[in-house]
């Protein structure tokens, strides 16, 4: 059900680890559908840089806002500018398309989970 | 936690794979698959089918019913014809709100009232404490009774075929009895979207069969499901109120807007007294309509109106509008400064963020 190359957290974040030492950051597709039609996501500037489970931006869906939290240190090298005009990717591609932001680790992936311990955690959360 | 309370139609929500939210104590759908942007349109541009069993129905009758209705609403109860349905509410003596609701005249000595869910047990203890006196019955119907709501320029167009009744002649705010699908039912030309539309009551056990009948009916003309998500968007666009939003306990009646449904000279009812105390010294706040101008600043319901870092109001409700492509919403602000193009600041995660005092509602259908 969720990609098993992909880490993620407990807070519904997935990150993609490159072999270069960047990773790409996104949400779940169980996030997207808690959150529902997404209309905007806030971005940070490139070249900030966050500690692990720091906040680097928000989603905002018609009905709620939900804050993202980085899943390991790093500086962003990149955001997904398409979202600005496209946040529906968010929803219609969470893992692929909805990318946020593009990193460059600087620390390590300690605490991440993976597909199939992330997977346990969602069904204990729906039910 | 005590168990969530179930509409007759929960299962059939959860058939059509409906994200179902605690709303009040009820198992109710917040969206379908669709998702509230497509539901929202759907309201707008063709139809959207509802679920609203979980609002209350509360049946006063007997010789003294007008007079007990009269008492407990500002709104004039006896100016409505058989057939004929008024907005109003329940007030506090000091001019707040029990709650607001509807009342149709079902006969000259007997109404029925329609409450919100979640104040459904306090509006019928409400009633019953008021009632000694008043030769009357009063009956809590809600538990019997299911009610869907068919919303959108098509809702005449794809209920008609189901009943022998003639909609059009039904006027806004005005009802008739008949059958629909062979389902006796209450056929209501009422709505909380902005949109034509009706509401049907029915018997609880007869809900799903009404509700199969004009989703069969409504879908290939585009009739989508349509949740409480999308339900909140469409009313806030027309500025329609909502108990725990706009109106509760602590505002009363004129600071909500809502002068047009309190008749200070129908008689006595209860908050009377308040309200005519409150319309001489004009109140020192006032429900506006708000823009914000960055797509990136969305206020939501509660946040607090700032200025110079104080707060001096708060936001009742706020979404992205998906029918005007802003985000608005509906805030108290002091009075001098509820001016349409005028500025407020709202606190959004420790922002002050500007907003534009825009004209209300927002949204208004061509008739």
């Amino acid at each position: 059900m969720f990609p098993a190359d992909l880490k993620y957290t407990k807070d519904h974040e997935w990150l993609k680890p490159a072999a270069d030492g960047t990773a790409l950051v996104g949400i779940t597709s169980y996030a997207q559908d808690a959150l529902g039609d997404v209309v905007f996501v806030d971005l940070p500037e490139v070249g900030a840089t966050f500690g692990q489970g720091e906040e680097f931006g928000t989603v905002e869906s018609v009905k709620t806002v939900s804050e993202l939290n980085l899943p390991a240190a790093g500086e962003v090298l990149e955001v997904n500018e398409t979202l600005a005009d496209h946040p529906e990717a968010v929803n219609e591609d969470p893992f692929g398309r909805g990318w946020m932001v593009k990193i460059k680790l600087t620390g390590d992936l300690a605490g991440l989970l993976d597909a199939p311990a992330y997977e346990a955690l969602v069904s204990a959360e729906s039910h | 936690m005590s168990e969530l309370m179930k509409t007759p139609l929960n299962a059939a929500h959860r058939a059509l794979n409906a994200k179902m939210v605690d709303f009040g104590g009820w198992d109710m759908p917040v969206q379908y698959p669709a998702g509230i942007i497509a539901e929202h349109e759907a309201v707008r541009t063709k139809a959207g089918l509802f679920d609203v069993s979980h609002m209350g129905e509360i049946r006063v009758k007997g010789p003294g019913a007008l007079a007990l209705v009269e008492h407990l609403t500002p709104n004039a109860v006896s100016q409505l014809v058989l057939g004929q349905i008024h907005y109003t509410a329940f007030l506090y003596e000091n001019g707040t709100f029990v709650d607001d609701l509807l009342v149709y005249r079902e006969g000259e000595e007997e109404f029925l009232l329609v409450v919100n869910a979640g104040n459904s047990d306090k509006d019928f203890a409400w009633v019953q404490q008021h009632a000694g006196g008043y030769d009357c019955t009063v009956v809590n119907e809600s538990p019997a009774t299911g009610q869907i709501a068919l919303q959108g320029p098509l809702a005449l167009g794809i209920l008609q075929p189901l009943t022998q009744t003639p909609l059009a002649p039904i006027g806004y705010y005005h009802y008739t009895h008949g059958e629909v699908a062979g389902i006796k039912c209450l056929i209501s030309r009422t709505g909380y979207t902005g949109e034509d539309g009706f509401e049907l009551y029915c018997a609880a056990g007869d809900t799903e069969a009404v509700w199969n009948a004009v989703m069969a009916a409504g879908t290939p003309q585009g009739l989508l499901p349509a949740g409480l998500g999308c339900r909140n968007t469409l009313r806030l666009e027309c500025k329609m109120a909502l108990y725990g939003h706009e109106i509760d306990d602590t505002i009363h009646a004129l600071e909500a807007g809502l002068g047009w449904i309190v008749k200070l000279d129908k008689g006595a009812f209860i908050g009377r007294e308040a309200l005519l105390a409150a319309k001489a010294a004009p109140s020192a706040r006032k429900l506006v309509g708000f823009k914000t101008l960055e797509k990136r600043d969305i206020a939501r319901d509660h946040m607090a109106v700032v200025q110079d870092g104080q707060p001096i109001g708060f936001v009742t409700s706020a979404a992205p509008s998906p029918t005007c492509g802003i985000n608005l919403g509906l805030a108290y602000v002091p009075t001098e400064l509820a001016k349409v193009g005028g500025r407020i600041q709202i606190d959004i995660r420790g922002r002050a963020v500007p907003a534009e005092l825009i004209p209300t509602p927002f949204y208004k259908r061509l008739k």
